[in-house]
């Protein structure tokens, strides 16, 4: 069913949904799952975003988000001085990153607490997202849901245990898939949500034996 | 109820005796599960940025390759000398579509209509109207919400995003959209209202996308004129009563089956039409001619790369064939 705010909307800085609003998105998605304030981004520009980046404000864009902007924000065009005003320190190259979107993007990112994250995203269309790979593991989220990212050990229970937190919760699963980096070893579940999973909820999946680390993105309207 | 064809929501609301918006405004409730207030609050603010947008226009600002800025005040300047062979309101129409058009390739805020590309096309229409005739801003929310509906139909039916249909899909289906809207204010009623988004779509069906370099910004910029006035000159044929022969949802479904007929050239990955004119490739070269050459890693200092790259230096590298889709 089309969103007639997809239609009328979105209010956003031009100049394309994309190239600019999209990347903006991007960028704001990986400050969250970074959890921290990034320091240190290089941006590695494919396809499209590195063809006519720079004419549509894509590299500006990302880095807008990075520094937790959002896509109607009038200091996107700003955000290379913003962003040095801040503290973050940033790189933009070209990479063929082969059978991805044409508009895609992969971001090594280091925070001020010393966190890494790698992560390649696109920009779908319209101002619409797509997380394509975290550290390494393909995956695939947009942002359209709440979305719990649990990285664990392999390790047998772990899912059951964090489908029934979540129903004792009363959060209603809307989507729920598995990734398994090519090299074996650690697990990535992604669950989306339609209501946001309080953060108590997050706190006691977390402490639970061979879970590792638990990201909660909560859904932007 | 879904918005899936013009008729269909014209006959529901004639049902159930509610206005065209209303069915709009209603499916909105229901789909994303919001109060009556809550949709008419966000709509409100989206009338609201597009006036914004068009306040805070300067015609200053350039865009990053260049080639746009400072037209929509061109514009005003001369409909305001009362030179506009069209009248002043055309005058103010055109800079609008123009000025809004430009802010969006200087990056500035704006209202993306149905796409950031098309976003001059609705303003143009509706501000010069809301100022000139007073009309109250709830009546401006009711016609953003004939226009939002308008736009799902195509939508669903067709397209609209230059890649997929071309320019007929962005800047004809603003068009069409704001034709709906005018037709609404005017108090023409639902049918009149068909036949003005069917004749708007009529006009510009076939439209070509092809943007110089792969930017939003030629021909963009102007093309938005062209949205405002057919949709007003629709607006205007159905309030005298011209009804359009072809009915509104085969026209949609008709200027689908010719964006898919269009050649790839023609939809966004600019080469083709103006994208590959002599002069439309000398820009292009221009602004992207080191790419391709070879990776380079870039720090903060010259993170301005390309755009900064003197021309002769850039044009020794030849660039064919590299498609760059932006919406
Ligand atoms: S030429 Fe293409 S990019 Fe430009 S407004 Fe038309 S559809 Fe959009």
């Amino acid at each position: 069913m089309i969103d007639i705010f997809d239609i009328m909307g979105p209010i956003m800085v031009g100049p394309s949904s994309s190239h600019t609003a999209g990347a903006v998105r991007i960028g704001r998605m990986a400050r969250t799952l970074l959890r921290e304030e990034p320091v240190k981004a290089d941006i590695h520009l494919h396809g499209s975003f590195a063809g006519t980046g720079v004419g549509h404000g894509t590299d500006k864009a990302l880095v807008a988000g990075l520094l937790g902007m959002a896509p109607d924000n009038l200091d996107i065009p700003n955000s290379f001085e913003i962003a040095r005003e801040r503290g973050l320190d940033f790189t933009f190259d070209e990479v063929d990153l082969r059978e991805v979107h044409p508009n895609s993007v992969l971001m090594d990112l280091t925070g001020d607490r010393g966190g890494r994250l790698s992560i390649r995203a696109s920009s779908t269309g319209g101002g619409r997202i797509r997380v394509d790979e975290l550290d390494g593991v393909e995956v695939s989220f947009t942002g359209d849901y709440n979305t719990l990212i649990i990285q664990n050990m392999d390790k047998q229970g772990n899912l059951s245990e964090v489908t029934t937190a979540l129903s004792l919760a009363q959060v209603n699963v809307a989507n729920m898939s598995l990734h398994r980096s090519s090299k074996g070893g650690n697990v990535m579940m992604i669950i989306e949500t339609d209501d946001p999973v309080p953060d108590a909820i997050v706190q006691l999946i977390e402490n639970r034996p061979g879970i590792l680390q638990v990201i909660h993105y909560r859904k932007e309207d | 109820m879904n918005l899936n064809s013009m008729q269909e929501i014209v006959s529901l609301a004639r049902r159930e005796g509610k206005k065209f918006w209303e069915v709009v405004l209603e499916t909105d409730m229901e789909n994303r599960e919001v109060s009556r207030y809550e949709s008419m609050e966000k709509m409100a603010q989206t009338w609201h940025a597009m006036l914004e947008a068009s306040q805070v226009y300067t015609g200053e600002r350039r865009s990053a390759s260049g080639l746009v800025g400072g037209q929509g005040k061109l514009m005003y300047d001369y409909a305001a000398a009362g030179k506009c062979i069209g009248g002043e309101f055309m005058g103010q129409v055109i800079g609008e579509a123009l000025a809004m058009g430009e802010s969006n390739a200087c990056m500035r805020r704006i209202v993306a209509a149905p796409t950031a590309g098309a976003c001059g096309v609705m303003p143009a229409v509706l501000i010069p109207l809301y100022w000139r005739e007073n009309i109250p801003e709830e009546k401006m929310v009711e016609a953003m919400y004939v226009a939002s509906g308008i736009g799902a139909v195509i939508a669903y039916r067709a397209c609209i995003s230059g890649a997929a249909g071309g320019c007929q899909a962005e800047i004809g289906s603003a068009s069409a959209m704001a034709a709906g809207a005018l037709v609404y204010l005017k108090g023409g009623n639902k049918d009149v209202m068909c036949h003005a988004v069917a004749m708007a779509l009529k006009n510009l069906l076939g439209l070509a996308c092809d943007p110089v370099a792969g930017l939003v910004e030629v021909p963009c910029v102007k093309r938005n004129v062209i949205g405002a006035v057919n949709a007003i000159a629709a607006a205007d044929m159905a309030l005298a009563g011209i009804e359009s022969r072809i009915p509104v949802d085969e026209v949609i479904d008709a200027m689908g089956e010719v964006g898919r007929r269009l050649p790839v050239e023609l939809r966004e990955t600019a080469l083709g039409g103006l994208a590959a004119t002599p002069t439309g490739r000398a820009v292009k070269k221009r602004l992207h001619g080191n790419r391709g050459k070879k990776k380079r890693t870039l720090t903060i200092k010259d993170a301005r790369w390309k755009l900064e790259k003197p021309a002769e230096e850039a044009s020794e590298a030849p660039v064919e064939g590299e498609t760059v889709p932006a919406t």
